[in-house]
């Protein structure tokens, strides 16, 4: 119910990729250029959110485009230039290291205390029990400072930047998600609005009450008829005549912190006069709201698998009158509001669950260190080594991406779309796995309450579901991607326009083509970048990305636009990606845990290496399925069984006994 | 009365399973968790207290050590001490540091400050040895109020309940003096996040024990540490052992419940007496058998 619409709407992905356009050449071409190089930054995302297609192409929008032209073509993200068959190293390579001695010092000071906090007064399982935080609890964690970790310390809060956060949530997430819900509604998405897009008057009057907890906030997106096409949302805002407030209509569901909230960032349509052609449009608004504004109400709380300690509920709007003031960022851009704070809080979804993983693995190889049976200690037999390795393995990548972003985004990096939304599916589906695995070495202990890891496999479900489905953050990052991939191949047809005055760059890639072509190497490499010692790996990861550039272009060649159809392609295409990042991101890690020579340096070698294998195996097996016929034939099959399934309302097969 | 010193130690977590170094010098203290010794977060609690009762007017904490104390230092500041004293002791010095030569440097420093009090925990965590409130006060020439789990200032004295073995001792001492803090003297705050920035602006000032006028050389020499003996699997007799067991006094019967607390809130604590069984199950070896939990539930599955 979170996927919707998408398939059938295939204007929704549009502008995400103009090819046909570029091709016909001259003015035009730059024109599609420049709209394709916003549609980055407006319309793309629309795989996960929203999409507003009157932007692209608009004047503004085409300087906004043309602004960001040159960030577009050199872009530093690993991830962009690794749909391009290209290895930009500037942003993985060296491990990122962005705190200063002062930052370190302050982030280690900040550990303990908040450690010791969720060891002896948080409890878990009583908020999970009550199904609320208890509110000695609460109180605490606002003593503490947790409710305003990022905000800056003029506005009372602790000012910390995304990696020093990173670390503390990892804390939160070790020991109790449903308060790092009720702490992440509120500082990731609640109020991050007012920290990215707030003028100084919003920041001033909100921000201090905010930062210690005095009033919660909340994200209010998603409506009952729009989860993942949230362009579809129905609640209203509309200007008065005098222009002084909006009237706000509408109504929110699964609102996290809805029935706790004072404060709420709100996203509603608004009319909008069209500059080019005089019209009124709909376009989406983002706007701050106090619930003392009046006719602002919220249902009771909703009833839910896990996260219970996590208030979520309903939020209402009947006719309330929000001044002018209030609008977050520009009227019409809350599109990019909304994109803006998602993108920013994923990583340190990556970061909790990292934590999460840590307790759960301890737990895990407890029991497995001290039960016997057959007369051994079960962590003496493979089946249970395996299940060990691989959750060490899936906690060092989760941990390695989180830090790599939150690093990236410390040092200013302003693309990392990509790599966020990796982290967020990544980390999520990786903490399921590994919990899951826990309970599976703990056998029927595992499965017992108060062992505590049925809570958390209840608390994680929900990660892989909100924030942006796994499965449309997944088209997310594949469009993401070959819309870079595409820009890239435009310029090459535009070159072509013009041989002679481009004769270096085609030069360049025809001999790329032909060396892929006879299986020879592009001549890319890590080596130098990577630790000699790691330096097999690095290989494969190199042979990753050339293979992954070179389907890329061919399936940009074969299906052009339409490649926005073709969600059983991007999902592998996507997978791929991910693992692709993943590698680099070990790679990265262990590399600099080897210069350091940390004692650690030789395990995290080979946590490292494994990883490398099988994911090199992982993307060269959905590679062949991208290329092969069989898969075209595959991707059919399954169309039709679930279409078949989906018009007998049940599964089609009758029983084998007949009855 | 103006100001209260307390003495910080950073020592391993308590946490922390400790490993000897395989020479047999000492434990491995690289890369290992360290904190504020517990009865330490005691006595800075406890001074913290006082100057809130507007007894006091300031706070000084004082930690001997590598540059690393300093972390143990802003802890108290961000609990809500004044200013902290960073005596620097490092190398060879910081590890023949034992209470002798702390109690010196608390001693002058003491005198230096003009404190009207010194606040300590009754002993740290790592070495256990319970000296160093008891020599301050004695270089001092000062009375001291050990093991206190209450205190009041009364005007020029401080009347302090210490506990002692089966009970408690009320004693009323004259100020200037030195006090240790017992487990249950307090429940230390947690130093929140804003509190920890504040203390960012607190100074620490550094100073040399020769500035002291301290001498750091130590007559302990320190041979051999060793791991404590592995603990041998229990086994589990009949009711019969169970009365020989407990009265030659070899073994522990788990029926007499946990009672080897240490000062600080350890593990064995937390778990609950087991019932008495039909057979009375007894443990020739101080070792509590492996938990028999999970092999109940075989049984059950």
């Amino acid at each position: 119910m979170f996927l919707r619409k998408v398939s059938q709407r295939p204007a929704l992905y549009g502008s995400v990729l103009r090819l046909s356009p570029a091709l016909s050449g001259g003015q035009r071409q730059v024109g599609a250029t420049v709209a394709l190089q916003n549609a980055r930054y407006y319309a793309s995302p629309a795989a996960e959110v929203v999409l507003e297609k009157p932007v692209v192409g608009s004047d503004t929008a085409i300087k906004a485009g043309a602004e960001k032209k040159p960030l577009m073509l050199e872009s530093k993200s690993f991830a962009v230039n690794m749909f391009k068959g290209q290895i930009n190293t500037a942003q993985v390579f060296p491990f990122p290291s962005v705190m200063n001695e002062e930052q370190t010092e302050f982030l280690r000071e900040l550990v303990g205390p908040v450690s010791k906090f969720f060891d002896e007064v948080n409890d878990a399982m009583e908020n999970d029990n009550l199904e609320k935080v208890e509110d000695s609890t609460m109180e605490g964690l606002k003593e503490m400072g947790a409710f305003g970790l990022q905000v800056p310390v003029d506005f009372g809060g602790l000012g910390l930047t995304n990696t020093q956060y990173a670390r503390l949530v990892e804390i939160v997430g070790m020991h109790d998600l449903g308060v790092g819900i009720t702490l992440g509604a509120h500082q990731s998405i609640g109020f991050k609005g007012i920290l990215l897009f707030g003028n100084k008057a919003q920041k001033e009057k909100y921000l201090p009450k905010l930062a210690t907890g005095e009033t919660i906030a909340a994200f209010c997106l998603t409506e009952a008829g729009s989860g993942s096409d949230a362009a579809s949302i129905k609640t209203t805002a509309v200007r008065s005549p005098c222009g002084q407030y909006f009237t706000l209509n509408g109504g929110k569901i699964w609102i996290s912190n809805g029935g706790l909230a004072e404060i709420f960032t709100v996203f509603a349509k608004t009319p909008v006069k069209d500059e080019k052609t005089g019209q009124m449009k709909d376009k989406i608004t983002a706007f701050i709201v106090e619930k003392s504004f009046g006719g602002v109400t919220h249902g009771p709380p909703e009833k839910k698998m896990g996260i219970k300690a996590s208030n979520t509920a309903e939020v209402h709007f009947d006719s309330v009158r929000v001044p002018a003031d209030c609008v977050l960022g520009e009227v019409g851009g809350g599109f990019k509001v909304a994109m803006n704070i998602l993108n920013n809080g994923r990583f340190g979804m990556a970061a909790a669950l990292s934590g999460t993983m840590k307790g759960v693995i301890v737990k895990a190889i407890d029991h497995a260190a001290n039960r016997t049976q057959f007369g051994n200690k079960i962590h003496n037999y493979g089946a249970i080594q395996e299940k060990i390795a691989r959750m060490a393995m899936l906690h060092y990548v989760t941990e390695s991406l989180a830090y790599m972003i939150s690093g990236n985004m410390d040092s200013g990096a302003s693309e990392f779309q990509i790599e966020a939304a990796i982290s967020k599916i990544f980390a999520s589906e990786a903490a399921w796995t590994v919990t899951d695995e826990c309970i599976q070495i703990m056998g029927g202990m595992g499965f017992m309450k108060d062992t505590g890891v049925e809570r958390v496999m209840r608390d994680l479900r929900i990660f892989r579901i909100f924030e942006g489905t796994n499965d449309i953050l997944r088209l997310f990052v594949a469009l993401n991607g070959f819309q870079s991939a595409g820009s890239q191949l435009k310029t090459l047809q535009k070159a072509l326009s013009n041989p002679l005055g481009n004769a270096g760059l085609l030069a360049g890639e025809i001999s790329k083509r032909a060396k892929r072509k006879a299986g020879l190497g592009t001549g890319l490499t890590l080596q130098g970048t990577v630790h000699p010692e790691l330096s097999e790996s690095g290989e494969l990861a190199v042979k990753a990305i050339e293979e992954f550039g070179a389907v890329i272009e061919d399936l940009l060649l074969k299906h052009g636009k339409r490649i926005i159809d073709e969600q059983f392609v991007l999902k592998r295409v996507a997978d791929s990606a991910i693992d692709l990042y993943a590698m680099v991101a070990v790679l990265s890690r262990a590399s600099r845990s080897l210069s350091q020579g940390l004692p650690s340096a030789q395990h995290e070698k080979m946590l490292c290496e494994t990883w490398c294998i099988e994911a090199h195996q992982r993307i060269t097996h959905d590679i062949k399925a991208l290329r092969s016929s069989s898969s075209k034939q595959l991707f059919k099959n399954l169309r039709a069984i679930s279409t078949a399934v989906v018009e007998n309302g049940g599964v089609v097969s009758p029983h084998p006994l007949g009855f | 009365m103006a100001r209260v010193l307390v003495g910080v130690k950073r020592v391993i977590d308590y946490a922390v399973k400790i490993r000897v170094k395989p020479d047999h010098s000492g434990v491995v203290t690289d890369g290992v968790k360290h904190s504020m010794n517990p009865f330490c977060e005691i006595a800075v609690e406890e001074a913290v207290r006082l100057k809130e009762k507007k007894v006091i007017k300031e706070v000084v904490a004082v930690s001997c050590g590598p540059q690393q104390v300093q972390e143990t230092i802003r802890t108290a500041l961000a609990m809500g001490a004044d200013r902290g004293i960073h005596v620097e002791v490092s190398g060879k010095d910081y590890e023949a540091l034992g209470p002798l030569q702390v109690s010196k440097i608390l001693a002058a420093l003491a005198k230096k400050e003009e404190a009207k009090m010194v606040i300590l925990g009754k002993q740290a965590i790592d070495d256990d040895c319970n000296q160093t409130g008891q020599m301050t006060a004695a270089l001092l020439d000062w009375p001291q109020g050990t093991f206190a789990s209450e205190v009041a200032v009364e005007g020029d004295t401080v009347k302090v309940v210490r506990e002692i073995d089966g009970g408690l001792e009320t004693i009323k001492i004259n100020l200037p003096a030195v006090v240790t803090a017992d487990l249950r003297l307090n429940t230390p705050r947690y130093a929140t996040l804003p509190n920890i920035m504040k203390a960012k602006k607190k100074k620490i000032a550094k100073v040399k024990p020769a500035d002291l006028g301290v001498d750091l050389t130590s007559r302990v020499e320190v041979l051999r540490v060793d791991e404590p003996p592995q603990r041998q699997a229990g086994g589990s007799g009949t009711g019969v052992e169970s009365e020989e067991c407990t009265d030659t006094q070899e073994g522990l019967c788990l029926g007499d419940g946990p009672n080897q607390g240490g000062p600080v809130s350890h593990g064995d604590w937390d778990k609950p007496e087991p019932e008495p069984g039909p057979e009375p199950l007894c443990v020739c070896d101080p070792a509590p058998p492996v938990s028999t939990e999970s092999e109940q539930w075989d049984t059950v599955l």
